[in-house]
């Protein structure tokens, strides 16, 4: 996998992200007293933001095509990831169980099917 | 040399007891950070960035989960606003961090709040804002520092580690997976209550049925649309009469 970018301009992408977010974390801390508090119209959705968020990242990543349909190592990898990570909600846990499944399935189950 | 005596103005003037017990409270959260910043170093080399480059977004940047859906949408192929914008929402959430904590440093000049806001993360403010909640007064600075310096450092070194083993790791093994993973062990805690529940099923359906659209727009459609469900379902869990249970 290789990037089809310019240099610069994977560069600039990142310091562009890296000054909104800057922006973003410095936002309250350096304005207090002129903007106390968030109006409650902005809260609201910023409350869903996590959630709504990691879930888009993560349910295309679990049920992907690959060459011939579904993914099967993903798919089992990431079932088995999902257990995990509600029952221990760590990190390292859930990254165990998802790589084991994916290998599992990929390496030892689909080339003896 | 000069950092030491830089390192030691900077001790002095400030409560290393308090530095410390941030060091120690956030060492059991490095459990999750050292794995995460590998994989934010092995993903960025094998989306095509260089090893400085993948430094320079744990620098730049320091918000893992922006880095590392703005790698995946590098690798593959996403125009650079996109990625941009991406990156910019998911990290929308400090707003919320940065209103909570504000209080609390308010007093402080506005040179090391610009610094203290570089710093700040989930893990930092989540650590840091129990305990002022705690009414523990002593070196709110130094406790902070204590914990959001550990995290910067472990979070460099591992990206860093991360970047320079990838080459030496067989594409067979699909180590890409292991990204979603550990956005999933985030999103499990993050779905804390039913309208969060809903905003995370409904985001993650809508991202995954939005798939097909151009420029990997599915990631922005999914979570906005799973935004507007959260609120949706607070709104009317408000509505209903409340019987306390």
């Amino acid at each position: 996998m290789a990037t089809s970018y310019a240099d610069p301009m994977l560069w600039g992408a990142i310091v562009v992200i890296g000054i909104l977010t800057y922006l973003i974390r410095l936002s309250f801390i350096g304005l207090f007293g002129y903007l106390d508090d968030i109006p409650s119209a902005l809260e609201r959705p910023l409350r869903y933001v996590p959630a709504a968020v990691l879930a888009a990242l993560v349910v295309p990543a679990l049920v992907t095509l690959g060459d011939g349909g579904v993914a099967v190592d993903r798919l089992v990898g990431g079932a088995l990831a999902v257990t995990v990570a509600w029952r221990t909600e760590s990190v390292f846990a859930t990254m165990a169980a998802g790589m084991g499944g994916l290998w599992i399935v990929r390496f030892l189950v689909l080339p003896a099917l | 040399m000069n950092t030491c005596i830089t390192l030691s103005k900077i001790r002095a003037g400030m409560d290393s007891v308090a530095f410390r017990r941030g060091v120690r409270d956030v060492s059991p959260l490095l459990l999750g950070i050292v794995p995460f910043g590998v994989v934010a170093g092995i993903a960025a080399v094998e989306a095509g960035m260089s090893v400085l480059q993948a430094l320079g977004m744990s620098v730049v940047i320091f918000a893992g989960a922006s880095q590392l859906a703005a790698i995946e949408l590098v690798g593959q192929g996403t125009p650079l606003t996109v990625v941009v914008v991406t990156a910019v929402v998911i990290n929308l959430r400090m707003l919320m961090y940065s209103a909570s904590i504000a209080p609390y440093f308010q007093s402080l000049p506005s040179r090391v709040r610009g610094g203290l806001a570089y710093l700040l993360t989930d893990q930092a403010y989540a650590l840091s804002i129990a305990r002022y909640r705690d009414g523990d007064d002593a070196d709110r600075v130094a406790y902070y520092l204590g914990v959001a310096v550990t995290l910067w450092v472990v979070w460099q070194i591992t990206t860093v580690a991360g970047a320079l083993a990838q080459a030496g790791i067989p594409e067979s093994l699909g180590l890409e997976f292991t990204v979603p993973l550990v956005f999933l062990a985030l999103l499990v805690p993050a779905m804390e209550d039913r309208p969060t529940t809903v905003a995370g099923l409904v985001g993650g359906t809508v991202a995954a049925v939005a798939g097909i659209l151009p420029l990997n727009l599915g990631l922005l459609v999914g979570a906005s649309v799973g935004i507007v469900a959260g609120v949706l379902v607070e709104t009317r869990m408000e509505a209903e009469p409340s019987d306390g249970h």
